[in-house]
């Protein structure tokens, strides 16, 4: 496993649960903040929107994305640079978030979660009254 | 911009290297980090395998539209290149920023001859398949032994 900018990780063992068999791994993110919504974009080639969970408890929000299998079982691997297998990362959430306004896209292997940002913590003008 | 080099002669440093970092990264389900070994890994990282009439390669590149990708066979080589466009957004409130973005560029030699003509590459849900079949010549094939 190779934590480098351009390999995948594997998710260390100590933090996953497995549900099945098979490695898992952190998929890479970016984190933007763009005006009332914190976006999380990830990287989990090979997951449809069929396959992808978020979930949200405590704070806690839980990215899985379950990867099928791609190579037919009968044929010889050459030499392999990367593993394949579902992705998995977990983000702590603070409070000054509308959970039930958290929502999800997928495309072309790319999950864009928006985070909308708690009414109270919106940047606002504040009108300047005449006297 | 990410096109590198691959000198086979270091491949074994790296190996270490990497084993070293992942290592200190087994601690904690957090961000993979940069490190110095970084210029020495390729990119898009490939997988190869075959049967006995076709060869497959495989690349994972997420978010890249397929215009954005080209794949060429010359002779016995495969050479697999493109860009990958930046779609986070605004650089200027960016909390973290683990993804890349720029050119990239491969070429790996097939351990077999292919049918030119006959190439598949589809990119779908950010994979990228390849497949060859392979030249008649290549094919694995059964040889009758006759009784005299």
């Amino acid at each position: 496993m190779n934590c480098g900018t351009m390999t995948k990780c594997e998710t260390p063992a100590s933090t996953v649960e497995q549900a099945r068999a098979g490695q898992t791994y952190v998929p890479r993110v970016d984190i933007v903040e763009q005006g009332d919504e914190m976006l999380i974009f990830a990287d989990i080639p090979g997951v449809t929107a069929q396959n992808v969970d978020i979930d949200f408890d405590k704070g806690a929000l839980t990215i899985t994305g379950r990867v099928p299998q791609r190579r037919n079982g009968h044929t010889r691997e050459v030499f392999s640079e990367y593993g394949v297998g579902d992705f998995r990362r977990t983000f702590q959430v603070g409070d000054g978030f509308d959970a039930s306004q958290f929502h999800a896209e997928i495309s072309h292997g790319v999950l864009t979660l928006h985070l909308p940002k708690a009414q109270s913590l919106r940047a606002r003008k504040i009108a300047v009254k005449g006297a | 911009m990410f096109t590198l080099m691959r000198n086979p002669t270091m491949r074994p440093y790296h190996d270490v290297a990497r084993e070293m970092s992942r290592m200190l990264d087994a601690f904690a389900n957090r961000a993979p980090f940069d490190s110095m070994f970084d210029a020495a890994v390729t990119f898009p990282a490939l997988n190869l395998w075959e049967d006995d009439h076709k060869v497959f390669v495989e690349a994972e590149l997420p978010g890249v539209a397929a215009k954005d990708v080209e794949v060429k066979v010359h002779g016995n080589e495969l050479h697999i290149f493109g860009k990958r466009e930046s779609t986070s957004g605004d650089k200027r409130n960016f909390q973290r920023q683990e993804r890349v973005f720029g050119e990239f560029s491969r070429m790996i030699s097939l351990p077999t001859p292919v049918d030119a003509e006959k190439i598949e590459a589809t990119l779908k849900d950010g994979v990228l398949t390849v497949i060859l079949p392979k030249a008649e010549t290549a094919k694995a094939r059964k040889i009758a032994v006759k009784a005299v």
